[in-house]
């Protein structure tokens, strides 16, 4: 028994100096000399200094930024604290948050009814950091954002779709726009 | 919604194009036949039986095997446990998480050594970056291993004659994570950075945001855990919101490549299996087997979720499908993955014992939330974890073939081996430690002030989230419906038993099926055999599986998501 014994734990402190320390390391170095950018966090500046991540949803409030969804992650888009609300579908405290969201939402919004909310627009999502919203979501917003920007719709339109971003390989996933690259965009006009 | 379905059949189809020649791999590799990579690693093998004192030449009978599994787990349990208490006072530590409480480090230890991944405790906040690595993406590959190792000693016990010995436990250990799961997560990991998953050693990144907040962005060695956490079945991940974060997941790619990963080595093994049994049909009927009840899976999950939750649409939001939305419940979604690919990822991780998840899963629907637990409570043998599948699938085969000697009145035989009542008790008794874990832990759960007091929602949701809970540790599934409050110290304790129950008490009766039946003769086919590599006993497996689990579990089923499905239709809220 005491032979079983030794030999326990002697391969578990092999594996983890090869498992536990070494693989990560060896990994975080080779990740960090192909692709520094991604292996730091994906970061994105805009006049000169960094104002978040590529990857990672953040609040907007002003009417004249494209707005991400309901985060359920802290107060709003907190890295520290990533989930969903977990509410089950008879919650009543869901349905009640999605209501006043839609309500929110067609007051904001000039055009949008009832019934036609973007479903994205009214849930949250599973991180509470999603970086996108829909197509149709982004349209929904745009009278509001060419109001605040005194554009044209129109103008509005067309930035929403040189930034939307289709399937991967045109198959993979479901097209999409980054809320955080469009805001961007419209700031750099 | 046309694409949607080319989708998932696609998946399976590169499924069993990457599970082929992977599992042939695994056959050479552990019939210890040079390959590929065997000029390379040979060398590291040698070096690691060395350093641990181990003598790779000699083989064990199985109570030596299930000695030393038990005794290396509970070693690695030690060893994390005290890494877990401690990690405030060790270095690696860019965001100051403090040292875990007893309780909570019991249940992280005990749920990361039994390849559970159930995460209670607060993934931002509550791990330092030496305990992500060292200790869990360590137990990530060892647990995995340990799993792996168990399906090929009972391969062995099933298909050795007249033999006393089931493998060497330390061989097969090291070759399962030298020659397997290293080699693919180095791949894995770097181009889960490439589509942007962060790998560094920096904790925080702290920006100020374009309407001039302060975020506080973590990253760390993501990468490097993400490959592990898919490939062997864990499911914990480096963030509290697992894969649907999306530093785990940042792409459709990712999303594709994990649920691609995370059945990868479950369905290779059964072609493992059909080559060492030297009958290729043999594998064939456990991997349909398997398909069939994975398939009904994604297809109740895609269309609950797709048709959407009535209470959304009362509520304002259109839920309807178009060519600018993906529509669907999305209450706990991604953009990115939309209706399809969540509902594929749920399916995955449930059926298979990952737990690794890309969006809420209590937020589905209640059928699509069901059918993750039944996946679960069915002993995770659809796919189910690495090695924990194919031994759980392979205990259910003995059930079908003595169920099938009783109705026909055939000596009940499996690959040429009869079964006695010694492998009858040794599988019922399995089986059962199982069910009657959850239910019992449930029951608990249920009347117990702390167990009601841990639930996020109310109504059959509420009995939903308990239940899952149990499901889950049991099943060493590890997702959740993550309302409940699970860091409880009631949650700790009944979910870390559970864990502890599900694992050790199938490990030990399988090893046990594996020494009696190696010890046994074969006897060639006669004419009261029944086959069990035909089509057939493909459906009988099938419908043993599901008997079993229906018996079990329906009554409580029909109080949880069934009822809640109804009400949900009836607009009745909680």
């Amino acid at each position: 028994m005491r032979r079983y014994v030794f030999a326990s734990v002697r391969m578990a402190i092999v594996t983890m100096v090869l498992l536990g320390v070494i693989y990560p390391l060896t990994v975080t170095g080779l990740a960090q000399a192909a692709f520094p950018r991604q292996a730091g966090g994906s970061l994105v500046t805009a006049g000169g200094r960094v104002v978040g991540s590529a990857l990672i949803g953040q609040t907007f409030t002003s009417p004249r930024y494209f707005h991400g969804r309901p985060s359920a992650a802290g107060t709003g888009y907190d890295p520290a604290t990533s989930g969903a609300s977990n509410l089950g579908p008879t919650s009543s405290a869901l349905a009640a948050s999605v209501k006043e969201r839609a309500a929110a939402a067609i007051d904001e919004n000039p055009g949008l009814t009832i019934g036609a909310v973007p479903v994205d627009m009214v849930t949250a999502s599973g991180s509470g950091l999603d970086p996108d919203i829909t197509v149709a979501n982004a349209r929904a917003q745009a009278a509001r954002v060419a109001q605040a920007r005194r554009m044209t719709e129109n103008e509005v339109d067309s930035i929403i779709d040189l930034h939307a971003i289709g399937r991967q390989f045109g198959w993979l996933g479901e097209p999409r726009v980054n809320v955080l690259t469009l805001n961007l965009e419209l700031d750099a006009r | 919604m046309a694409f949607d379905i080319t989708r998932l059949v696609a998946y399976g189809v590169v499924l069993v194009a990457v599970a082929y020649p992977l599992g042939l791999y695994m056959a050479r590799v552990f019939a210890g036949e040079p390959t590929w990579l065997t000029p390379v690693l040979a060398p590291v093998e040698r070096l690691v039986y060395r350093a641990a004192g181990i003598d790779p030449g000699t083989e064990m009978p199985w109570n030596v095997y299930a000695i030393s599994v038990l005794l290396f787990n509970f070693a690695c349990f030690v060893i994390l446990y005290l890494l877990l208490r401690t990690q405030g006072l060790l270095p690696w530590n860019p965001t100051a998480a403090p040292g875990m409480g007893p309780d909570l480090a019991f249940n992280t230890a005990v749920s990361f050594v039994t390849n559970t991944n159930w995460q209670a405790y607060a993934a931002e906040t509550g791990a330092s970056h030496l305990a992500q690595m060292a200790g869990l993406t360590w137990q990530n590959f060892i647990s995995a291993a340990t799993g792996i190792s168990v399906a090929i000693a009972l391969i062995r016990g099933l298909t050795r004659r007249e033999a006393r010995e089931v493998g060497n436990f330390w061989v097969d250990l090291t070759r399962s994570w030298l020659y397997i799961l290293v080699p693919v997560c180095i791949v894995l990991a770097l181009v889960f950075v490439y589509q942007g998953v962060p790998q560094t050693l920096a904790g925080r990144v702290d920006v100020k945001t374009v309407e001039g907040a302060v975020q506080s962005l973590r990253v760390g060695p993501i990468a490097s855990q993400e490959a592990i956490k898919v490939l062997g079945t864990n499911g914990g991940g480096f963030f509290n919101a697992n894969s649907s974060h999306p530093f785990e997941n940042p792409t459709p790619l990712t999303d594709f490549l994990q649920v691609l990963a995370i059945l990868a080595i479950p369905a290779g093994l059964t072609f493992t299996f059909g080559t060492m049994a030297s009958n290729a049909r043999q594998g064939l009927v456990v991997l349909s087997a398997m398909m069939v009840l994975f398939a009904i899976s994604v297809g109740v999950m895609y269309g609950f979720e797709a048709a959407g939750n009535p209470n959304l649409t009362a509520a304002g939001a259109d839920q309807v499908a178009s060519a600018t939305q993906a529509g669907g419940n999305m209450e706990g979604k991604e953009v990115r993955f939309g209706i399809e690919g969540s509902a594929l990822y749920a399916s995955v991780t449930t059926a298979a014992s990952s737990g690794a998840m890309d969006g809420s899963i209590s937020s589905m629907t209640p059928m699509s939330g069901g059918m993750a637990m039944l996946n679960i409570a069915l002993g995770e043998v659809v796919f189910g974890g690495v090695g924990a599948g194919l031994y759980g699938m392979l205990v259910f085969a003995i059930l079908a073939v003595f169920i099938a000697g009783l109705m026909v009145g055939r000596t009940p035989e499996f690959l040429g081996k009869k079964i006695g009542p010694k492998e009858m008790k040794l599988a019922m008794f399995a089986v059962l430690a199982l069910e009657a874990g959850v239910l019992v832990l449930s029951a608990i759960g249920v009347v117990a002030p702390a167990g009601l007091a841990g639930r996020l929602n109310m109504g059959p949701h509420g009995l939903s989230e308990i239940l899952y809970a149990f499901c889950s540790g049991v099943g060493n599934n590890g997702s959740a419906f993550a309302g409940l409050h699970a860091g409880s110290l009631f949650y700790t304790v009944t979910v870390g038993i559970g864990m502890l129950i599900g694992r050790y008490l199938f490990i030990v009766p399988v090893l046990a099926i594996a020494g009696s039946m190696a010890a046994k003769k074969q006897v060639p086919p006669s004419a009261g055999t029944f086959p069990t590599d035909t089509p057939l006993f493909a459906g009988l497996l099938v419908g043993v599986v599901v008997i079993v689990g229906a018996l079990t579990f329906f009554p409580v089923f029909a109080l949880g998501p069934i009822l809640e499905q109804l009400l949900m239709h009836a607009g009745r809220l909680f």
